[in-house]
């Protein structure tokens, strides 16, 4: 089989950059809407603040560049809308986009820009009581945050029966090996009136780590801002940078990057089958979920030299190669106990009976929220970057998008079935059509250069918004990660549930709050 | 149910021996080795590839014509850009990684040779005696058992995969007697990862007050040992120094399960320690 990409080529068109007046915003968002388009992620950065800086130094607000990225409708390529402020608050477009309040609020916190009228305003990902003397994201200042724990705002409870409703803080270390977050409910015996997750605790400030770091190192970083979604991160950054740099990576890295990246969701759609069924305690079912998962990650070690397929992606191709020899017959292997495993979870009706119509998530609030990833496709969006807006060799692989229109946990567990069979197929049609050649290309975007790339982890889209200074190193580098979106949304499937099908829900989800939190 | 049950007895035994068999990690790249007698002078690739800043340049100590590094695998995240970049192959790619230290000094390389005074056989001598009391009063106080309370103070989660791997059916932590608690008052040992963010820094420290003593502490991950590639910055810290005391320190990005299980009998006295002054000392398995 000879690829149509033999002659390798640019990794994606690099989105067309238009200028948005701030008065015009909230009328081009909502047509874009209303056309069948979905805002997908905003961001601020400084672009002149480092020669006003040595110009002696002028003040930061007014410098700040507003970016929306933006899809005006499936199939077509993505917009970037840039905005500037000039110092005036802008206007908030969360009633007309829900998702974008979020990011909104991280700008805030971030950028230090305000928006007008912003629906929940307060801190998001800094937590109430952590101040800076500058904005953390203005470059050039390093100090530390002063933090002083404060209360934060939680929904007042009224009424006849408010002495009956009770208050369970939960966190942020919780019981199990779990990462840190704070969860408060507001519960009637089973019932949950209210759900407030805190999800920041683990804010690292991973974008500003990457500020001064050469593009070729700051893959190293982008491996490490969610280890379990590692080769997604890294190549929505690389492909970010080769957009900037407008190289051609060689086929054969595009093939093998593909390669990495269904190995990628192999292992964590299995963790994420044997977690969801130690939430229904079938386990049994538990055990052999994470066996099949310790059993990928060895595969993993075997041919990469690292559980995680860390250290082989960089701009341009690939920083090594990998052993290719016996992928083949572990997945054979992996793949006749996958199916009986799959065929056994899909009967059993213990497990099921946990899953069907726990943690509905209709459509409209999918996609008004921003969920992404197997949560919007088990809602019935069909969506799916790898076809969509089509990055690497994904156009010539028997990719199928797996689509349930169940909307609850069950479904969110079929697609993630269904992904994982079609990853193990697409691991051997890269084996089978995988072209011979180099696998690294120079790569060196320009001064003052930008570029976006984006990949389709398992948990759903990542993006990276990559801009360089004069000196050709990370000036700003925004991340979208998948977890952001969907911790987003799922509150939304808590309130007015109950108490027991709570963990079901959150495993059925499959978050990860360093995603979130960065 | 019962063809789960059916179902998980003819799958047979899953879990491995280790430390006395089969450890899981074939081809894992560890730990780059060093041989600063191949360093070209007026060389520093490898120094301006390392993000964490693990390989350093030493100044003003220069023994002829040879390059001096400053090597701390305390902050390697073994993402193998040394190896990489070293024209005369310095740094080698190897296996080595079960990196568990007692001292934070440890793992820093040290050129054979020039230990520090007390740190050699004669010291090792002398501390065999306290070594063999420590290790009975541990005996006595755990009973071989050991319970765990993990604390994440800001991971990217590679930790805590990996930490929740050790309970899957193939390290299956529990055969060693060991076990994750919920509640810090049950706990003997708090296990850390993450670089510890501002926002996770009382939590943490009200954590550790909360054990009974004896407690121990482990820093699981380059972050915890030294913040690694993350620490620093507005939110995060460089790890546990001067946070909370350390019994045992483990790098790694992450560790695997093997060698967080090889830390924890390290500590239990069950195993020795592999590594000294940066090298490994000690054979893997027991």
């Amino acid at each position: 089989m000879i690829p149509a990409t033999a002659r390798g080529h640019a990794s994606a068109p690099q989105p067309p950059v238009k200028d948005v007046a701030v008065h015009d915003l909230e009328g081009r968002c909502r047509a874009a809407i209303d056309g069948g388009g979905r805002l997908q992620f905003a961001y601020a950065w400084f672009p002149e603040i480092g020669e006003a800086r040595r110009d002696g130094g002028a003040a930061a607000s007014g410098a700040a560049e507003l970016r929306y990225v933006v899809h005006p409708a499936r199939g077509l390529v993505p917009e970037i809308w840039r905005s500037r402020p000039g110092g005036q608050a802008m206007p908030s477009l969360a009633a007309v986009a829900p998702l974008i309040s979020w990011y909104e609020r991280e700008i805030t916190d971030l950028c230090g820009l305000r928006f007008a009228d912003q629906p929940q305003s307060g801190p998001l990902v800094l937590l109430p009581g952590a101040t800076s003397f500058a904005p953390p994201l203005l470059p050039g200042t390093a100090e530390p945050l002063s933090y002083t724990p404060e209360p934060y705002s939680l929904p007042e409870v009224s009424g006849p029966a408010h002495r009956d409703v009770q208050l369970l803080p939960f966190g942020p270390i919780r019981a199990d090996v779990l990462e840190s977050a704070q969860f408060t409910f507001f519960y009637i015996g089973e019932a949950i009136l209210h759900y407030h997750p805190e999800l920041f605790f683990k804010h690292r400030g991973m974008e500003k780590r990457f500020e001064g770091v050469t593009p070729q190192l700051g893959v190293v970083l982008a491996e490490r801002v969610s280890a379990v979604g590692g080769v997604a991160h890294a190549l929505a950054y690389c492909h970010a940078l080769e957009a900037a740099a407008q190289c051609e990576v060689p086929p054969r890295a595009l093939w093998l990057r593909a390669l990495l990246a269904e190995l990628e969701r192999l292992y964590n759609h299995l963790h994420y089958l044997g977690h969801l069924c130690h939430t229904t305690t079938l386990k049994v079912g538990e055990a052999e979920g994470k066996y099949l998962e310790e059993r990928a990650k060895q595969l993993n070690t075997r041919a990469t030299g690292s559980r995680f397929l860390r250290s082989l992606l960089c701009p341009g191709g690939l920083r090594r190669e990998p052993r290719l020899e016996e992928i083949a017959t572990s997945l054979n292997q992996l793949q006749g106990e996958f199916d009986t495993y799959a065929r056994m979870l899909e009967t059993s009706t213990t497990h099921l009976d946990r899953l069907i119509t726990t943690g509905m998530l209709g459509k409209q609030l999918a996609l008004d929220q921003g969920a992404t990833g197997p949560v919007e496709r088990a809602s019935g969006v069909d969506r799916d970057p790898r076809r969509d807006q089509p990055y690497g060799i994904y156009r010539e692989l028997p990719l199928r998008v797996a689509i349930r229109e169940g909307c609850d946990a069950h479904a969110r567990q079929q697609v993630r079935i269904a992904e994982t069979t079609n990853s193990i197929e697409l691991i051997h049609a890269t084996l089978e059509g995988l072209p011979t050649g180099p696998i690294r290309a120079e790569c060196r975007p320009p001064a003052r250069s930008e570029g976006l790339g984006w990949a389709e982890s398992p948990r759903g889209s990542v993006y990276y918004a990559v801009h360089l200074d004069a000196a050709g190193k990370l000036a700003r580098v925004k991340i979208k990660s998948p977890s952001f979106s969907n911790w987003r949304v799922f509150p939304y499937t808590v309130h007015d549930t109950n108490m027991m099908d709570y963990a079901i829900n959150e495993a059925s989800f499959g978050l990860t709050i360093a995603g979130c939190a960065r | 149910m019962p063809l789960w049950t059916l179902y998980g007895l003819r799958q047979g035994k899953a879990s491995t021996s280790w430390p006395k068999g089969d450890d899981g990690q074939s081809g894992l790249l560890g730990m780059p080795r060093f041989d600063p007698a191949k360093c070209q002078a007026g060389c520093n690739e490898c120094a301006a590839a390392c993000l964490p800043g693990a390989i350093t340049m030493v100044e003003g100590a220069h023994h002829g014509p040879e390059v001096r590094l400053s090597v701390d695998y305390g902050r390697c995240v073994v993402c193998q850009m040394c190896v990489e970049v070293c024209p005369t192959g310095a740094f080698t790619a190897s296996s080595d990684w079960a990196f568990g230290v007692r001292r934070r000094e440890d793992l820093v390389w040290v050129r054979p040779g020039e230990r520090p005074a007390g740190d050699g056989p004669a010291g090792a001598a002398a501390d065999s005696g306290q070594r063999e009391q420590v290790r009975s009063e541990i005996r006595r106080v755990f009973g071989r058992s050991l319970h765990i309370r993990h604390v994440d103070a800001g991971s990217c989660n590679g930790c805590e995969s990996e930490l929740q791997a050790l309970n899957n059916p193939f390290y299956n932590l529990h055969r060693l007697g060991m076990f994750f608690t919920p509640s810090p008052r049950f706990a003997d040992l708090l296990l850390v990862t993450g670089p510890v963010t501002y926002a996770l820094r009382g939590p943490l420290e009200e954590a550790y007050r909360a054990m009974p003593e004896p407690r121990f502490v482990m820093a699981i991950g380059t972050c915890a040992v030294s913040g690694g590639t993350n620490g620093g910055g507005y939110a995060c810290g460089h790890g546990l120094d001067g946070v909370l005391p350390v019994d045992i320190y483990v790098p790694g990005c992450p560790p695997n399960p093997a060698a967080i299980i090889h830390a924890l009998l390290v500590l239990l006295r069950r195993m020795p320690q592999r590594v000294r002054q940066g090298q490994v000392t000690e054979e893997r398995t027991a």
